[in-house]
């Protein structure tokens, strides 16, 4: 039932690829099939959440796992094509369907040149997204996590900005880097915990079988640097920004809000239960990596004139945060870690949509200084912003604040020096993205700037995004209780209870 | 005293798909006799049946795994499996050169007929078990082959092409050969049987004489292998050849090479593996690595092709390194994988070659995205292939011999492997950039300078001449085919399997 939800978005990238019609006009409809796809898989996802057995109690089931297939898909390599959902990936993959058909909506409102192929390759982004986030086998969780490299090399080379072929080659230089050491590890890991002569990738068994510490500890640095990349985290962080600048809205709206989680994602699902003697061992260097990203992110946020960069590097921070969050090794930090995944890919996706409109009234530029003036004449606008910008910045009642609350918590009780100094991080937060908001919407009106508000549209794309932000803000329990007993079965137990 | 002599045993069911080579080799030869409109036609189709008709008796044969010859010879699953991809890649060239300006200069039989026997060298090489079998396998599939690269009688390259391989195959030849007569020296016996006995009695690393004979043997399939540092001739060779002819030699020869060389190093002399893991390694290493850096930078498709082919070779060497089961296994996968992504690529390369005046530059893909899409994708598919991104083969076939690596305890060549991949990810984005993201060149349709203005360049007018169908059948087909393996891997993967256990047991 999963690999419905999977290869929807596929099959409506393909329909709207064969769709008929010509020229402009098939484009359009092109858009509207793959919108309609993207709605229903969306749809399905709902689905999902109003389905989860949220396991209240906690004596449900040992794994957590819901709605999984298993299939032995390559018996000859060990790989079995095995999904399932569970409170980890629950909201990861509501927050893509949600995402993608945002995106798509905004997509699907705009001309482009070869549609056919944009829609066909966002549509494969999807999938291959949602694959990442429901495999429960460590070969496939691989192969869709590369797979998702392949549109996006060509969504930001194809239909980018200026510089786009050397943002999207740098892009995906860095990220496949990190994946091919990624592969590697993942068939190490395969094969040396095979057990009688049986190789299997399927994680449960690999939880079973953990391999020694010395190996965990190679293998684990190779993922920690897959999942770095993708995030991006400080050191490696350099295809960031080219590639957010390059990148056209919808794909970064996903980009951002989507795609970087998956690295975050991949810590909790892979990295903590397969080797977690390394990630003891290693916790203090993700710790200071999380905390440097965040700091880094924060100063070059404030400095930056182009709004998209403030955003792009307020990125960097906010998944400081959440590295900072699982590698407290604590279920409070892991809990607001997955709370802060989902807060910021819902904030992150208007933010990009909003800095799009206003780059268009701007004259196509979105350097802060030809911006301003907009609060009074578009007050829709202005005031949409300005409840992502609060959230952003973790106002106490946000659903940011809740999960920010709740990361540092656990960080202070695993180490509370790194606590005092992410501290800070919330500080910047707040002085960075407040002067984004000023600077856009109440400095005077910039010459050559045209202020008219938002239209429908636009409004259909960013209003229910805007109403998700407002609706965890009230209930964050939402996510904390359907994650929390999937965080306690997730992450080892001798990580979470012997320190 | 009654000498009763024996005639051998022949067994004519096991040698049927090398007996319906040499057949059609004749045949075709005599049809190409005939002058008429048809003659390429018919010349071209008796060559097709002949490969179809030994395909179907290598199927046959599947699973037989029996000794040939007095043992000179084995028609196991191994060679059986690989001659399908010999018998492929013949059938891609011979369609491939259907309407080829270069190769139509050769009487009509000849070229057919040369392919064929090449062939059958090909399918002698896989099966030998025995050092005078394999030398006459390696000589057979060679020297029709230093004919087809200088086929193209009106282009210098294509004679210098073809005088180069003459001299650094010869050169490879006899280095192979100088190799084997001391094998026999230090063993006494050629046969792979007793010659494994031998070195697993003694070793190789105490007897001077059998180390410099293995180590000459192995720089001889290196070279024709075009296994790094002995790589040098493959650019040349392959640029200068007409296209076909290199698509031909890029896979059949490198999949003929890599049977005998599974076979001499996982059978014959597999009881000293030990001795010898560590200075293959290096081979592979070293062709991972010259490989990967020559193609970086590289503006002619064929060189960058020859290149990106050195470094594969260096991979699949990893796979004959561990000398396990997996190993073989995943180098047969890679195999044929390397077949279908290869082909995929060449034709593309062929069909711009035949509507632009741009040759094989890489300029002459540029922006097929938009206007050449059935031509685009293929060559996408197969540079992302190569490349090893999922949801090809290509994945598939690395993540096989990544595992056979760690598995055989050479973990750090299966890390060598993957930096490999990054590296090549410069030159295999480079092609798909040129075709995606760049505007396209104005189609030019001229007549072709590189083919010395044959007047066949173009049967069917200068704008149907752009499209030449069965070129674009070739490469989709192909192309389909990676991505339909890299879902569904397991029928490639239980060939292979069978490959491996006919060696191995």
């Amino acid at each position: 039932m999963l690999s419905i939800l999977i290869f929807l978005p596929l099959a409506g990238g393909i329909a709207a690829a064969l769709w008929p019609g010509s020229g402009e006009h098939g484009g359009r409809r092109a858009g509207y099939v793959s919108l309609l796809f993207a709605m229903t898989t969306l749809g399905f996802a709902i689905g999902l959440i109003l389905d989860f057995d949220a396991g209240f109690g906690g004596i449900s089931n040992v794994t957590g796992l819901q709605h999984v297939t298993d299939v032995n898909w390559i018996p000859q390599l060990g790989i079995h094509y095995k999904i399932g959902v569970d409170g980890l990936s629950l909201f990861m993959i509501a927050l893509t369907t949600l995402l993608w058909a945002g995106a798509t909506a905004w997509s699907s409102f705009r001309e482009w040149p070869k549609a056919r192929n944009y829609y066909l390759m966002l549509a494969l982004g999807e999938t291959a997204v949602l694959g990442a986030f429901c495999a429960q086998d460590l070969a496939l969780f691989v192969l869709f996590f590369d797979l998702m490299l392949v549109p996006f090399y060509f969504l930001i080379g194809i239909w980018g900005g200026e510089r786009r072929v050397e943002a999207t080659t740098k892009f995906v230089i860095y990220t496949l880097v990190g994946s091919f050491l990624m592969l590697a590890g993942a068939v190490a890991t395969g094969i040396l915990s095979a057990h009688g002569g049986h190789v299997s990738f399927v994680l449960s068994d690999l939880r079973a079988h953990p391999l020694s510490k010395g190996t965990q500890e190679w293998i684990f640095l190779f993922f920690a640097a897959a999942f770095l990349v993708k995030m991006p985290a400080f050191p490696l962080h350099g295809w960031l920004p080219d590639a957010y600048r390059a990148a056209p809205t919808p794909v970064l709206v996903v980009l951002s809000g989507v795609l970087s989680k998956v690295g975050a994602y991949g810590f909790l699902r892979i990295a903590l239960p397969i080797y977690p003697d390394a990630a003891v061992q290693f916790q203090e260097l993700l710790l200071v990596i999380a905390l440097v990203s965040i700091l880094y992110g924060s100063v070059m946020a404030f400095s930056q004139n182009s709004a998209t960069l403030v955003v792009a590097y307020s990125s960097i921070a906010q998944l400081g945060f959440i590295t900072l969050g699982i590698f407290s090794l604590r279920p409070e930090g892991a809990q607001g870690a997955i709370l802060q995944m989902v807060n910021h890919g819902l904030v992150v996706a208007p933010l990009f949509f909003i800095i799009a409109l206003l780059a268009a009234r701007a004259g196509g530029t979105d350097d802060l200084r030809r911006m301003g003036g907009l609060a009074f004449r578009a007050p829709v606008l202005a005031a949409l912003f300005l409840i992502v910008a609060l959230a952003t910045l973790a106002m106490p009642g946000s659903a940011n604040f809740a999960a920010e609350f709740l990361i540092l918590n656990g960080v202070l009780k695993a180490k509370i020096v790194y606590a005092i100094v992410a501290g800070a991080g919330v500080v910047f937060a707040a002085v960075y993205m407040i002067r984004l908001f000023q600077r856009s919407m109440h400095n005077p009106l910039a010459r050559g700037a045209e202020s008219r508000d938002m239209t429908l549209t636009d409004g259909v794309v960013l209003v229910p995004v805007v109403l998700v932000i407002l609706a965890l803000a009230l209930y964050p329990q939402f996510v904390l209780h359907r994650s929390q007993n999937a965080i306690n079965t997730s992450l080892p137990r001798e990580i979470l209870i012997i320190r | 005293m009654t000498a009763a002599l024996h005639a051998p045993h022949i067994d004519y069911a096991g040698l049927s798909p090398l007996l319906a080579l040499s057949g059609g080799v004749c045949v075709t030869l005599l049809l190409g006799l005939a002058r008429g409109p048809g003659t390429r036609m018919l010349v071209t189709a008796s060559a097709l049946l002949t490969l179809a008709a030994a395909t179907t008796l290598a199927a046959w044969q599947f699973g037989e795994n029996k000794s040939l010859v007095e043992g000179a010879l084995r028609a196991d699953d191994l060679a059986l499996s690989l001659d399908f991809v010999f018998y492929a890649a013949a059938a891609c060239a011979l369609i491939l050169s259907l309407r080829d300006p270069g190769t139509s200069h050769a009487s009509l039989g000849d070229y057919s007929a040369l392919l064929l026997t090449s062939v059958t060298g090909m399918t002698v090489l896989a099966g030998a078990t025995n050092l005078v079998t394999l030398f006459l396998g390696i000589e057979l599939l060679s020297i029709p082959l230093y004919v087809m690269c200088a086929v193209d009688l009106h282009r210098r390259t294509s004679l210098e092409s073809g005088l180069k391989y003459l001299v650094i195959g010869s050169v490879g030849s006899a280095t192979l050969l100088y190799g084997l007569a001391f094998i026999y020296g230090a063993t006494g016996s050629t046969d792979f049987g007793p010659i494994a006995h031998a070195v697993g009695r003694s070793g190789i690393a105490h007897d001077p004489l059998l180390l410099t004979g293995i180590a000459l043997a192995a720089a001889g399939l290196a070279f024709k292998a075009s296994v790094a540092p002995f790589h040098q001739w493959t650019p040349d060779v392959y640029q200068g050849a007409p296209t076909p002819v290199t698509a031909f030699m890029a896979v059949a020869t490198k999949a003929a090479a890599f049977a005998i060389i599974l076979r001499f190093f996982d059978v014959a002399i597999h009881p000293a593996k030990g001795d010898w893991d560590v200075a293959l390694a290096a081979l592979a290493v070293a062709s991972i690595a010259i490989g990967n850096i020559g193609a970086i930078g590289q503006d002619s498709m064929k060189r960058l092709l020859a290149y990106s082919g050195v470094a594969q070779a260096g991979y699949m060497l990893a796979g004959v390194v561990v000398g396990t089961s997996l190993g073989l296994k995943s180098v047969v996968f890679y195999l044929f994988v390397y077949l279908l992504m290869n082909v995929a690529a060449f034709a593309v390369v062929i069909a711009r070659e035949r509507e632009t005046v741009l040759g094989d530059d890489i300029e002459a893909v540029r922006g097929i995205g938009a206007s050449r899409p059935a031509l685009a994708w293929p060559l996408t598919i197969s540079m992302l292939a190569l490349a090893g991104f999922p949801g090809t083969a290509g994945f598939i076939g690395k993540f096989f011999l990544i595992e056979a690596t760690v598995q055989g305890d050479f973990t750090w060549l299966g890390v060598v492997i993957v930096i490999g991949s990054m590296l090549s990810l410069a030159y295999y984005l480079r092609v798909v950039a040129a075709v995606w993201m760049q505007p396209g060149a104005e189609p030019v349709r001229a007549t072709p300078v590189m083919a010395g203005g044959s007047a066949e360049a173009s049967p069917t007018g200068p704008r149907a001449g752009g499209v030449q169908l069965e070129v674009v059948a070739i490469a989709v087909i192909a192309a389909a085919a990676v991505v339909a393996f890299g879902i569904i891997p397991s029928p490639l993967l239980d060939v292979a399997s069978d490959a491996a256990r006919a060696v191995f047991g």
